[in-house]
């Protein structure tokens, strides 16, 4: 197992940049997912990792040794495929060994090493069957079979769940995640579903428009999200941000109350905003707490009843909708006013022109 | 009742494995395609039934008009095919008619009509030449098409669109417009008349097919395959022979063929750069039209020959052409 170093790694295509130069580091054993949107370089980014794109710029080390211009070959990483890339004319069993065969490794401690990850997955079954036959899922554990028999240094995946069925992609992305328990091989794991990050991730690194806007735990990008795209995109719905203003020790929102700002926050925000009153106010849905005494009020705008509890949709201004986690008993006819408070600690500033978060010293 | 009506107005199901499942229109209509099929085979496969009848008709039959159906089958054909003539004098006719009995079957049939065999003709040569000028064509423009393909498939190359026209645009000039050229140079190069004038000029004419053709058919193998390869510990070369190659083959099996049967055919080439020595076949059956009387027997029995190793291939290769023609770049 390996740690994966890259330092200022960049892909350019003529003048474009499908990846600005980024730094990092992925410690031996980790589980690392690249999250973003589509076209946000993350896919680039892997597979640069993998050797399969070189680079325009950086270095690449795989435990300490520099492969950035190595044959994807000579890496010692496997990659799994978001669509398989299974050889279609081996059955499964000669699609496991055949990384084995590469190597020039002697029959019988090809197969030897074959019934390890065999045993390992449960595919005893499937061995015979060629790829075409087999189900997506099947197709995938084949594929991850093909990726663990080498014992590689490194695994990469690119979105290996997302093309699968909705109900078998958590049971998959459970096997996942216990296989990499069980043998603790850094993973680094491409995909679009920040669900599936958040449920298997070590860390996070966001991307957006080719460039890594937060690098964090699960719990870190959730709660303190680096920036505006962060706070909106990891999070469903996302978090509700609200423009408002600074005025003394409160963020007024115009007409819809106001929010009074914890005590250790106030200077770290009137330095940070640097006479502007402008801010935006950061909140998840699960931050505001339905409150008759409450200090904001909106009128409801929709209720989705989703069994634990209710989603609000509450309409603050026009067409400025925010969503409450609200009580599962929680019900109020269309268009009445609620108030609500918002829990201190789970509140945060952004600034609106450089889009960052503002924090406190407590928290930085 | 109405209910009913509803169900059955809604769309019949027309196609479907399971017969009880599909309605009678769709039944009788995959009939009718049937038999349309069957009657174009039939009328497509006049002309070879009439070859084959001709072969084996007498110089009369052939020119009896109406065409006879119903004949009595002889091989003179086919003796004047494959050998060169002379008439007996009277005296040694009347002693080669006695001494018959220890004639092989091509001696007596010339027999029969006063001629003895006084050589081969150059017919089996022309066909051996035909397979080889043919066959080693074909071979070379598919390997070297593959690897061009596969280049201009895969690869940033520069000038790629470019290149790719200017392969194309060898294909543009009629065969009939640059003979002459080609005549004066390869007499200048001591290309003229040989084996490897023909290979050469036919791979250099099939090779533009043969990279367009096996471009598109390494188009749609996803590039994940040999990926998958590489980072599973193989170089290109390798990704690509265990890989890509077995991927393909309904491509390479499709492009053979249509090389194949163009180097096999042509014949304006062929009978401007070639005399003796690397004459192919297509020449030397339409010459037979000029010798003396018409042969057609003998005509029609050279190109059943002609013929057969075409369809010897084909048919070698029809499960891979059927698939190569419904997927690759010629569905587009």
């Amino acid at each position: 197992m390996a740690t994966i170093q890259l330092q200022q790694v960049e892909k350019k295509f003529s003048e474009f940049y499908a990846v600005k130069p980024m730094d990092l580091t992925i410690a031996d054993g980790e589980f690392v997912s690249l999250l973003g949107p589509s076209g946000c370089g993350k896919t680039t980014t892997l597979r640069m990792i993998s050797g399969l794109e070189t680079v325009s710029g950086g270095i690449i080390s795989l435990d300490g040794r520099n492969v950035t211009w190595r044959h994807p070959s000579d890496r010692n990483i496997a990659f799994v495929f978001q669509f398989y890339a299974l050889y279609p004319h081996m059955n499964a069993r000669q699609n496991i060994a055949f990384p084995l065969q590469a190597e020039g490794m002697a029959t019988a401690d090809i197969e030897k090493r074959v019934e390890e990850v065999v045993k390992l997955l449960r595919i005893e079954s499937l061995l015979k069957t060629h790829p075409g036959k087999l189900s997506g899922g099947d197709k995938q554990r084949i594929a991850l079979a093909r990726a663990l028999v080498r014992r590689p240094a490194a695994f990469l995946m690119d979105e290996p769940l997302g093309a699968l069925d909705a109900e078998f992609r958590e049971s998959m992305r459970a096997e996942i995640k216990r296989l990499h328990l069980s043998i603790h091989a850094t993973t680094v794991y491409v995909t679009h579903d920040q669900v599936e990050a958040m449920a298997m991730s070590d860390r996070i690194v966001v991307m957006s428009a080719a460039e890594v806007q937060q690098v964090g735990t699960p719990a870190e990008v959730y709660y303190d999200p680096a920036n505006l795209f962060v706070a909106r995109f990891i999070g469903s719905p996302g978090m509700n941000l609200l423009a408002g203003q600074h005025v003394g020790k409160q963020i007024r929102l115009t007409g819809r109350g106001q929010y009074v700002i914890p005590d250790h926050l106030h200077g770290p925000l009137t330095e940070a905003l640097n006479g502007n009153s402008e801010v935006i106010l950061g909140f998840r849905p699960e931050a505001a707490e339905i409150n008759p005494d409450g200090t904001l009020n909106g009128n409801v705008y929709a209720t989705d009843m989703h069994g634990a509890y209710t989603m609000l949709h509450i309409n603050l201004n026009e067409n400025e909708i925010i969503h409450v986690r609200g009580d599962r008993a929680f019900s109020s006819p269309i268009g009445t006013q609620v108030r609500f408070n918002l829990k201190p600690d789970m509140v945060r500033f952004f600034h609106p022109k450089t889009e960052k978060a503002i924090r406190g010293e407590a928290r930085s | 009742m109405a209910h009913f009506e509803e169900v059955g107005s809604a769309k019949p199901i027309t196609e479907s494995i399971r017969v009880d499942k599909v309605s009678p229109r769709a039944r009788v209509f995959h009939n009718l395609r049937a038999l349309a099929v069957l009657v174009m085979a039939i009328v497509g496969l006049i002309p070879i039934f009439v070859m084959i009848v001709t072969a084996f008709k007498t110089r009369s039959d052939v020119v009896s008009d109406p065409p006879k159906v119903f004949f009595n089958p002889t091989l003179e054909g086919f003796v004047y095919l494959f050998t060169e003539r002379a008439l007996l004098p009277k005296a040694s006719l009347e002693e080669a008619q006695a001494n018959a009995e220890n004639l092989g079957l091509f001696e007596r049939i010339a027999l029969e009509s006063g001629q003895e065999i006084t050589a081969p003709s150059d017919y089996v040569n022309r066909l051996k030449n035909s397979l080889i000028v043919a066959g080693i064509s074909t071979v070379t423009s598919v390997v070297l098409g593959l690897f061009a393909a596969y280049a201009f498939s895969r690869f940033d190359i520069a000038g790629k669109d470019d290149l790719l026209f200017f392969i194309l645009s060898t294909r543009m000039l009629p065969a009939v417009v640059v003979t002459i050229p080609i005549f004066l140079l390869y007499r200048q190069l001591g290309l003229h008349d040989t084996y490897l004038g023909m290979i050469l000029l036919y791979t250099a004419f099939n090779l533009s097919f043969s990279v367009w053709l096996l471009k598109g058919f390494i188009d749609e193998i996803p590039r994940e395959y040999e990926e998958a390869a590489l980072v599973d510990g193989y170089t290109r070369l390798q990704a690509f022979f265990k890989i890509v190659l077995p991927q393909a083959v309904t491509g390479i099996a499709a492009t053979t063929v249509f090389c194949l049967i163009f180097a096999w055919n042509e014949y304006a080439f062929a009978l401007m750069l070639t005399s003796d020595q690397a004459r192919t076949a297509p020449p030397s059956i339409a010459t037979m039209l000029g010798r003396g009387g018409i042969e057609w027997s003998a005509i029609a029995a050279g190109s059943l020959g002609f013929l057969i190793p075409v369809v010897i291939i084909t048919f070698a290769l029809r499960n891979y052409l059927l698939r190569g023609v419904t997927f690759g770049a010629i569905r587009q």
